[in-house]
């Protein structure tokens, strides 16, 4: 299949999330994460935080929710059956707390074909109430059967 | 904290248990049913349901805040490759070594998550605040 790259450039709407502190902990307890300032409130607030700090990948839980419509935009013409999560890449830019709203927008990055794959990068940008950015990522999705 | 190029993180050593992939799926909102449905992800040519790949990078996160004086708000950044399949009820090994020390005092980890002889987590790295 000859590789379709009209959609980069494209930004999506922008998706809010606001944070909880049971999430937080429903998080770490899957993750086996036992960080006093992601479990304990008290912890968190002798730190100076305002409530649970997210570990920084927690960070999936909201920005993913403005990848994956981006991820299945028709106009992409991704190839779902022949996906894989190739690579994943964080920058961390302020600490999210319990109780941050977090607007994350999301973005095509970058489609290319090479070797008979398409390698698909979608970009995520997340601001906090205070329109601080407090978390970049880009999300490398790999295709296989896909020609230049 | 102040780092030292050479030194190694923290080994992680954890065992995901066969409904792990569920509660993740749950805590994440990543519901793939190659994860969570073993006739699913057999249909679609694996051997049986697989971990997310992102859970198996949140253990490679977990060594990096530990090398970071246990200080999740340390960690800059993060990036990794996810390649072999991780398969539920299989031991995960974390292992890393600190690269690079800048002169900001920040350093350079890099990391790989193993199931055996299976790198699941390769080219793994992370960057950590004095």
């Amino acid at each position: 299949m000859a590789i379709k790259t009209d959609a980069v450039g494209k930004t999506y709407p922008p998706v809010e999330y606001v944070v909880g502190t049971e999430k937080i902990r429903e998080y770490t307890a899957a993750t086996f994460d036992d960080n006093p300032l992601s479990n304990d409130e008290d912890a968190a607030k002798a730190a100076g935080y305002a409530g649970l700090v997210a570990p920084p990948m927690f960070a999936v839980v909201f920005s993913s929710k403005a990848a994956v419509p981006a991820m299945f935009d028709p106009e992409v013409e991704m190839n779902f059956a022949m996906m894989v999560h190739g690579a994943q890449d964080f920058t961390f830019h302020k600490p999210v707390v319990a109780g941050d709203r977090i607007t994350t927008t999301a973005s095509v990055k970058s489609i290319e074909a090479s070797g008979g794959k398409g390698f698909y990068v979608y970009t995520t940008e997340s601001v906090n109430q205070n329109n601080e950015t407090v978390v970049s990522a880009d999300w490398t999705c790999i295709v296989r059967g896909v020609e230049a | 904290m102040s780092y030292t190029v050479g030194d190694k993180t923290p080994e992680i050593r954890v065992t995901p248990d066969k409904y792990l992939p569920h509660r993740y799926a749950g805590a994440s909102g990543d519901f793939n049913p190659i994860h969570i449905d073993k006739e699913f992800a057999q249909m679609v040519g694996l051997p049986n349901t697989i971990l997310h790949g992102l859970w198996s990078l949140a253990q490679v996160q977990r060594a990096a805040i530990q090398a970071a004086g246990n200080d999740p708000t340390k960690v800059k950044t993060l990036s990794g490759q996810f390649r072999g399949m991780g398969q539920p009820e299989v031991e995960v090994v974390v292992t890393g070594e600190i690269t690079t020390v800048e002169e900001s005092g920040e350093a350079i980890i890099h990391l790989e998550a193993a199931q055996g002889d299976t790198r699941i987590i390769r080219n793994a790295t992370a960057i950590i605040e004095p």
